[in-house]
């Protein structure tokens, strides 16, 4: 008998007054109960609008039926089959834009929270089971793998599933990518990622780490170090400033900087780890999507008073998902909506001491479909502030690139491949994720990671019978 | 694991570490640099790469003692091994063509200098080389300079080893002397390249100069590293670490090398070893 209930089972949270205070988990997930609870929505309905949504083909409706039959592990192994990552997905996935916003039940109250599900299956099976070692027969043949974010991951974990030797070479000390220095330890306990890169090691899959390709290697090398294809998912690992005043003065961030001092480097630990960070009193964060979100909430958990999320235009354009800008008001970070930075003030010797900005209007919507905002004329005012933030964007990484001529981009640095393959203008590459569309989402990444695998499983078995 | 294969003195708070990084030394040339890690919660601290040898897949890194990181690097003996080791990284110097080239290290600087002279010489440039040191017991690489250079000047402050005085003044009387030079190049702390800059503006002799900001990933990818080089915005990570001296903003870089010298007080108590060009190394 299904749960006729018009709204989710809620999510354990920590206090907003405690969790903003620290970097443990905010969200505690699901007790046994509660999922099967939760599960029990499900109508099990035939044509399975929810699978419509998901960039990685989850069996939603099936594991969902063994989660509200109580056989956790079954279900575990229903979303494995087609998801590498499923306690990050169901995490770090915006589910109100995909597989949720299909579920026939939020046609009249809630969706089926089906994130919470698969991040509780996911989590249950970790506490409950060992790792599994899949057995695979080798079939001998090596494939790169460029970057170990999400979209590496699923590429590399689907092609060893199918027989392949991947290797992964990551720049960085430590395998994630962005998982590991963007998205921080509140939102994505780093452990757990961790856990979730061994399960794919135990497929076989080997990482290099500390290996810059385009610098260590070129991509014609690798192919004659014997790899008979590539997939390039070296993400969007070039941050973008707002050409302003004052951006060079000390108190100033990329987000990229800020957040990988944090997450990766574990500043917030700082002197017993040895990156620091600075953060003022008051701190300023510019942009309005989820990594200034999480500038801002990781700004306030190190001590700053005043956070401002600073955003040009108005709440309904925000691009962050609706959860996060309700946790991070929760927690006490202040929205200036409607204010463009036109210049920051530093100190004699340096420093910022402020940020002046414009108020702004909407007016006519811009090709985005938004409404354009537009400056209110002799609207300047200052707010004072020591630490600024920049969090407007990130273009692709142009090392690779810049470093292999017959590799087609576009003008602003993403790489060109068609979208179902991955297939780019350099036989055997194949490229997905943010190095293509630009910073977007990990799920994006991950479906664009596993088209990839299937079309380099396609291109090497036709270059082999031919 | 990257393993320690040689470990020299080079001054009382100067040290040389040969490492083992067969992939690193395949492709470095002079200019580029490392980033490396010594433990697991160590930070990554950028070093310009010193010297490297192909056949023996060894990178060589100088380093003066400043920080936590690089007290706990000079603590390390042969047989140990660093948990990361990266590179290379950044663009390698332009030396082709150059006839005859000025190379100024100023103290650490001098371990960077080292490998451009080396890459010049070899190119068949005509190399003087001027180096400067606070003092007789700060002075190093003097020798391996001469093996590279058609003549070494080395200046000390106090003038307990060559000339007293300083790297400028050698530079000025040597161009003053009839020298011409197509290319300086400029290697210590950000005043001495500054100073070096304006002086060789006023002749109008090709200025290059490396830069050595606080980068995390080296790549591109946090921005950290930020330089104005002609009213522009550059990342010395993937567009240096080499510059025009001419046009870089040194007094802006000079505040920016502030950023976290409190935190790195608190990482590392007094220690007393200053030779200057702690940017470098």
């Amino acid at each position: 008998m299904a749960n006729m209930s018009l709204e989710k089972v809620k999510m354990p949270e920590q206090d907003p007054d405690e969790r903003n205070k620290n970097f443990l988990e905010v969200a505690l997930g699901y007790t046994e109960d509660m999922a099967v609870e939760e599960a029990k929505r499900c109508l099990d309905c035939k044509g399975k609008p929810c699978m419509k949504g998901c960039p990685v083909n989850v069996r939603i409706p099936e594991f969902l039926q063994l989660v509200a039959g109580g056989n956790f592990e079954k279900a575990y192994d229903k979303v494995r089959e087609t998801n590498s990552l499923p306690a990050i997905c169901g995490r770090v996935c915006p589910q109100e834009t995909q597989c949720e916003m299909y579920c026939v039940r939020g046609k009249k109250g809630e969706p089926v929270a089906v994130g919470r599900l698969e991040r509780f299956v996911a989590d249950w099976y970790m506490k409950n089971r060992e790792p599994k070692i899949d057995e695979i027969s080798g079939n001998g043949r090596k494939v790169a793998v460029i970057g170990s974010g999400p979209a590496g991951l699923t590429c590399a974990g689907d092609l060893a599933k199918m027989g392949y030797e991947v290797t992964i070479f990551e720049a960085f000390h430590a395998a994630g990518g962005v998982l590991m220095y963007g998205i921080p330890e509140f939102r994505l306990p780093k452990e757990l990622v961790q856990k979730e890169i061994e399960n794919l090691t135990g497929l076989g899959v080997q990482i290099k780490t500390n290996m810059v390709i385009g610098k260590v290697f070129t991509l014609d090398e690798l192919m004659e170090e014997g790899f008979e294809a590539i997939f390039v998912g070296s993400g969007a690992g070039l941050p973008k400033f707002m050409g302003i005043p004052g951006e060079n003065l000390n108190g100033v961030y990329s987000a990229n900087e800020f957040l990988t001092r944090i997450n990766l480097m574990k500043a917030y630990k700082f002197p017993d780890c040895d990156t620091p960070v600075k953060v003022g009193k008051n701190v300023a964060v510019v942009g309005g999507g989820n990594v200034a979100m999480d500038a801002a909430r990781s700004a306030k958990r190190l001590g700053a008073e005043n956070v401002y999320i600073v955003y040009r235009r108005s709440e309904n354009e925000l691009p962050a998902r609706l959860e996060e800008v309700h946790h991070a008001k929760e927690e006490g970070i202040i929205f200036k909506l409607l204010n463009n930075p036109v210049s920051i003030i530093g100190t004699e010797d340096g420093w910022v001491k402020g940020m002046e900005c414009i108020s702004m209007e909407l007016g006519e919507p811009d090709s985005s479909g938004r409404r354009r905002p537009v400056p209110v004329e002799g609207s300047g005012h200052v707010i004072d502030l020591e630490t600024v933030v920049i969090a407007i964007g990130q273009s692709p990484n142009p090392l690779i690139k810049s470093t292999t001529e017959d590799l087609e981009t576009h003008g602003w640095g993403g790489i060109v491949a068609d979208e179902e393959t991955g297939k780019t203008s350099k036989p055997g590459v194949f490229a997905g994720g943010d190095a293509v569309t630009g910073a977007a989402t990990v799920i994006l990444a991950m479906g664009a990671g596993k088209k990839a695998a299937k079309a380099i499983d396609e291109y090497i078995s036709k270059n082999t019978s031919s | 694991m990257y393993k320690i294969v040689n470990k020299k003195t080079l001054n009382p708070c100067v040290k040389l570490l040969e490492i083992k990084a067969p992939f690193v030394a395949r492709k470095a040339e002079p200019g580029q640099f490392i980033i490396l890690r010594v433990n697991h919660d160590g930070e990554r601290i950028p070093l310009t790469v010193a010297d490297y040898d192909r056949n023996r897949g060894t990178v060589t890194i100088i380093f003066q003692e400043v920080g936590k990181t690089t007290r706990m690097l000079g603590e390390m003996n042969e047989g140990d091994e660093l948990l990361d080791f990266v590179g290379p990284l950044g663009k390698a110097s332009h030396l082709d063509g150059v006839k005859k080239a000025a190379v100024i290290g100023g103290g650490l600087g001098t371990a960077i200098a080292f490998p451009q002279a080396k890459k010049l010489y070899s190119l068949g440039t005509e190399v003087d080389s001027i180096i400067g040191f606070r003092n007789k017991e700060l002075v190093i690489l003097e020798d391996e300079l001469k093996n590279v250079s058609s003549r070494v000047f080395t200046t000390t402050d106090d003038g307990s080893n060559g000339t007293k005085g300083f790297v400028t003044d050698i530079l000025k009387k040597l161009i003053g002397e009839g020298n011409k030079y197509d290319l300086v190049i400029a290697i210590g702390p950000l005043i001495m390249m500054k100073v070096v800059s304006g002086l060789t503006r006023d002749y109008g002799i090709k200025t290059i100069v490396s830069m050595n900001p606080v980068m995390i990933d080296g790549t591109g990818m946090c921005g950290g590293c930020r330089v104005t080089v002609g009213g522009e915005t550059k990342f010395a990570c993937v567009d240096g670490p080499d510059f025009d001296g001419h046009l870089v903003d040194f007094d802006e870089a000079m505040r920016r090398q502030q950023m976290y010298k409190k935190e790195e007080k608190h990482s590392h108590d007094a220690h007393t070893c200053r030779i200057g060009g702690v940017e470098n190394g």
